[in-house]
């Protein structure tokens, strides 16, 4: 199934994902950039989450919550059960899978804006419970979370602790890369196999989508849960880089970027989330010269874009490409 | 003969509204039966209440003896009873083909993991519905637009894109409402042999429709129904001269029973 094109790209993305980059910084000793860019890698998974329920006509601001989810799951079992990193990692992202599907239940017969806000409110909810549930600490939160520890097989160390690397955030920037990478590529064969096209014909008209025999009620429920594995996945790393979290780790903003970032990456195309997310990561952090109109301006700026680029930043073709459609 | 689809003292209420008041009929297998009446008859609701889209108040379905009412929508179209729609009957983002594919969901052999993928099973079934999709689109006159976009077709193309939707789903009863509505004359006389076409394939047609002569030439049997409750039933000719059915009818000044 792989084109030449797409090998190419495949390739360049490899090459300077995991070789340009990182030696670019190493050369000018912008080391902080490994952090950003991890940041970014993470933000990208749980964006695609968002957008793979753009993808079935859902719009969802509640991301954050499951990022948060994750987050707390993968420091509980790490800390208090003494799981390893490792493992925590897919059960947090599972939790959160089985946790959307309770909600999903119930919410995902809303459309629209109702949708829309009950996944908005879904955020501080989260927010609230890991205020109050004694297992997550209150609004102390859960600090010195220890770094991911070594994999091993049959005697072999496959990847060392992190915390014997001498630059513990490039371990952490491969670590979110290979997972951006691979959740990319997960969702892009979703996307183009049978699935995807189900998912298109629910967001075109559910009503008939059923009448065609699919079960539209368990195809959200499935959407909705990878949607929030992803999160949860990212919400997991990410505090495994900070080492700690707080019931304000993930917040209302959160989830409106994660939104952001699929209306600016484009809807169109599964890697809009990943070019809106960077793109809008490194535009608000250039703001920051601005100082106080940093809000105005971005506000401005994302109307202006909507209004010249309603498709996203990926609807812009190169005409060769536009020809390789079929 | 024993019928295929029946339906008992079938009620809807709308809060106070009696959109469907206890009206009963039966289909024969393979017949082309229309259901008639003035706007807001509660036509389109009953076809609702029969592919399960909405729950009876009162009264049930029967597919082949078994109750269908109350079941999933996706489950009676798994049984056979599928409809098409009043308002947008397609996936307007969708080729024409893609969306004819899509349909063909009811056929799958290979699971959801299987598509994922791409099991011989999963790839044997995406190529036999590409090729019944080539062929429903060709018997549907679409073959020429079916790399079109749906929402760039014109009207005609689009209700025969309905149709060929709805064949897809390889139902044994079709509900198609009011699949001719916004045609010109030449447009609906192709129709009118399409739906004839389509029964020939074996499916059983219900059909709601306004084209009055287009009904009378097509139909083997017609209900009538005004203000919910079914006031006639028997072939065109009968229908033609029933008091009650053009009293119903010159009640409302716009419509024409094609006499
Ligand atoms: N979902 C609904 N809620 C409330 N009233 C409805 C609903 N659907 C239909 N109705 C009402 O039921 C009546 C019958 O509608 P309908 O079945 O669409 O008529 P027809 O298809 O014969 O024109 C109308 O008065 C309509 O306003
Ligand atoms: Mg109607």
């Amino acid at each position: 199934m792989f084109r030449p094109l797409r090998l190419a790209a495949l390739a360049v993305f490899v090459l300077v994902v995991f070789l340009a980059v990182p030696l670019a910084i190493k050369a000018a000793g912008r080391t902080d950039f490994y952090y950003t860019l991890s940041s970014v890698a993470l933000l990208a998974i749980a964006s695609s989450g968002v957008w793979l329920m753009f993808h079935i006509g859902r719009i969802n601001i509640g991301q954050g919550a499951f990022a948060l989810m994750g987050g707390y799951v993968s420091a509980i079992l790490v800390t208090s059960a003494g799981f390893s990193f490792w493992l925590s990692l897919p059960l947090a992202g599972l939790f959160c899978a089985a946790v959307s599907i309770l909600i999903g239940l119930p919410i995902l017969r809303l459309r629209g804006v109702y949708f829309a806000m009950v996944t908005l409110v879904l955020t501080e909810v989260a927010r609230l419970l890991a205020l109050a549930l004694p297992i997550t600490n209150g609004a102390k939160g859960i600090t010195s979370i220890p770094a991911p520890g070594a994999i091993g097989a049959f005697g072999v160390t496959l990847v060392p602790a992190f915390d014997t690397f001498a630059e513990r955030n490039l371990a952490f920037y491969y670590l979110s890369t290979i997972m951006m990478t691979l959740c990319f590529a997960a969702l892009y064969r979703l996307v183009h196999s049978r699935i995807g096209k189900l998912f298109v014909a629910m967001q075109q008209n559910e009503e008939l989508a059923s009448s065609m025999g699919i079960n539209v009620p368990a195809m959200r429920i499935l959407a909705y849960a990878i949607s929030s594995f992803l999160g949860g996945l990212a919400g997991a790393i990410f505090i495994a880089i900070a080492q700690s979290i707080y019931p304000s780790s993930f917040t209302v903003n959160d989830s409106v970027n994660f939104m952001l970032n699929c209306f600016v990456g484009g809807l169109g195309h599964v890697f809009g989330p990943m070019l809106g997310t960077l793109v809008l990561y490194f535009g608000w952090d250039l703001l920051f010269a601005i100082g106080q109109y940093q809000l105005l301006i971005y506000s401005g700026v994302m109307v202006l874009l909507m209004l010249v680029l309603p498709n996203g930043l990926l609807s812009i073709r190169l005409p060769s490409r536009r020809g390789a459609r079929k | 003969m024993t019928s295929i689809l029946k339906v008992n003292g079938l009620t809807k209420q709308f809060g106070g509204l009696v959109a469907v008041n206890d009206v009963s009929f039966d289909v024969q297998p393979n017949e082309i039966l229309s259901v008639i009446g003035p706007n807001g008859a509660g036509k389109s609701t009953i076809f609702k209440l029969i592919s399960s889209f909405l729950r009876p108040t009162r009264g049930e379905v029967l597919f082949q003896g078994e109750r269908i009412s109350g079941l999933a929508p996706h489950i009676v179209a798994r049984k056979g009873v599928v409809r098409t729609f009043q308002e947008t009957t397609i996936f307007k983002g969708l080729t024409a083909r893609d969306s004819v594919i899509v349909a063909h969901h009811l056929r799958s052999r290979a699971s959801l993991i299987g598509y994922y993928f791409e099991t011989g099973l999963a790839r044997r079934d995406e190529e036999a519905f590409g090729s019944s999709s080539d062929e429903i689109l060709e018997f549907l006159g679409l073959g020429e637009v079916k790399n079109e976009i749906a929402s760039n077709l014109p009207h005609g193309h689009l209700r025969a894109l309905g149709i060929a939707i709805g064949l897809a789903a390889n139902p044994q009863v079709l509900l198609l409402d009011e699949p001719f509505a916004g045609m010109n004359h030449e447009e609906t006389r192709r129709a009118v042999e399409l739906v004839r076409a389509v029964r020939e394939r074996g499916v059983t047609v219900l059909l709601v429709e306004h084209d009055m002569a287009a009904v009378m030439k097509i139909s083997d049997r017609i209900v009538v129904i005004n203000f919910g409750s079914k006031i006639a039933e028997g072939a065109p000719a009968q229908i033609q001269k029933n008091d009650r059915v053009i009293e119903a009818y010159l009640g409302v000044e716009d419509q024409s029973i094609g006499l």
